[in-house]
Formats: C-alpha cells, structure tokens, sequence
C-alpha cells in the first residue's frame, strides 16, 4: 500500500513477447497485479508478438496440445483492478493478421507516432 | 540523482546482469544514489551462492555480493520468480519443506511490491532484459 506522500507515476508495462513461449508475459502480468494495488496511473502496451498474449481462444490444456495454465482470462480481469488502459501497436498487429476482433479485451489501437508519445509520457517503463 | 535497476536475466546466459553491473558501478562513481536493485524473472538466478564459475571469467554473483557490501545495496530477488526457479532463504526453504536453501550473500527475498516501491521512489529506473 502506498505509504509515500500520495505519489501517482506513470507506469507503463510494455509487451513484445507471445504469451506461452516465455515466461515474460505471465511474470510481467503478475507485476501489474500486484502494481494495482499502489493506485499509479497503469497502461499496458503490446507491440510486436506481444500482441499475441490478448488473442481470443488459447487453448492450452493437457488435451489440446501444451499443458500449460491459460492465463489469459487474466487480462479480462483487469478491469476490476482499475487497470483499463490498454493499447496495441497497430503495425503488429496488421503483420500478424490480426483485428481488435480477434482480441479478448477493449484496447485503443496506436501507430508508432501515438506509441511513442505514449512512452514520451511515461515515469516507469518495465518492458519484457 | 536516485537510481533503480531492474535485472530480468541470469548470470551468463544473457549480458543483462553484466550491463546491470557496469551500469550500477559507473552510477555509484558519478556519486549517485542506487535505491534498490530488484531480480526478477531468471535474474533471480544472479543470487544463488551455489555457482561455481571458470576461474579465469567473472564471477558474476560474486561481485554483486560485494558491491552491495561495499555500497550498502539493497538487492532484492523476487520470491514468486524465485520460487519458480528453486531460490531459497533459510526462512523460505523451512516454510516450503525444502531440505536446502541456495541465496547468496546480500540478497534478499522480497516481493513484487518491492519493485513497484522502487519505481516509485526513485527518479529513473532501468531495465536490464534480453
């Protein structure tokens, strides 16, 4: 809990990586849980096979393939955590074919232009 | 200026934890302040005293064991990565049942909370990854 005189940052959390094929998108989700709770201004950014981790879908039990915990019903979560700022690099998702659509929570679809005066603003970045 | 660094890989495998070092060596020279550095993901694995590095290499543990010694750095290993990778204190290694504990000297198990605190209290905090 934030003891410190009532400091809001900015943090954001920026996602390159798919989900399942490292470790990095569940471990740096489990930042942004417990981050919630010291009530700083949150955004989370996907960019390249980041984009990946909020695709609708996943199947990863035993039975389909990889047995491994799907975690993305994590991100639909968020939410509840006052965590609602979410934005995905456009150019990313048009290499990989992919929609807001295709995706399983509401995120604001940035160029490089709008990604970069996103970070511009930024106190905190913890990129994975 | 007062510093924070983020180490998200292990010793040897990537240069992350070897930049991190040289990073936090020149910061201390220029006389600045390191509030925390915080391990996390397989940087965890920079605190277990159990490595036993070539001779004629770095001893990359090692010389965080020391400079946190000699700064009086906090070194904080995060104990969810930790405990998904086998890193243990004594106290975690009692309450998990292990019948052995690995951190090395000048680390401390801590938890994620300790990284947020760090980001907020410092002026900069950088990260070292792959």
């Amino acid at each position: 809990m934030p003891e410190e005189e009532g400091v809001i940052k900015k943090f954001l959390y920026l996602n390159r990586k798919a989900p399942y094929g490292s470790i990095y998108a569940l471990e740096s989700l489990e930042v942004v849980l417990i981050g919630a709770a010291f009530e700083q201004d949150i955004s989370l950014a996907f960019i390249d096979d980041g984009v990946y981790q909020l695709k609708k879908g996943q199947k990863t039990s035993v039975s389909d393939g990889i047995g491994v915990k799907d975690f993305s019903k994590t991100y639909r979560a968020l939410e509840g955590y006052d965590v609602e700022k979410l934005y995905v690099d456009k150019k990313s998702m048009d290499e990989r074919g992919l929609t807001s659509d295709d995706l399983l929570v509401d995120v604001e679809i940035f160029d490089e232009a709008q990604m970069a005066e996103l970070m511009e603003q930024q106190d905190v970045i913890l990129s994975s | 200026m007062k510093f924070a660094i983020l180490v998200n890989e292990g010793p040897y495998q990537h240069q992350a934890s070897d930049s991190a070092y040289q990073f936090a060596k020149a910061v201390l020279e220029k006389g600045h302040e390191i509030f925390r550095i915080f391990f996390y993901h397989d940087g965890v694995n920079n605190g277990t005293r159990l490595t036993v590095p070539p001779q004629d290499d770095r001893n990359i543990v090692n010389r965080w064991s020391e400079l946190a010694k000699e700064h009086s750095l906090d070194l904080v290993v995060c104990i969810a990565a930790a405990q998904r990778r086998g890193l243990l204190d004594e106290n975690e290694a009692k309450r998990q049942g292990k019948d052995a504990n690995n951190i090395a000297a000048g680390f401390r198990i801590s938890g994620l909370g300790q990284l947020i605190e760090a980001g907020i209290q410092s002026e900069r905090l950088v990260v070292f990854g792959d």
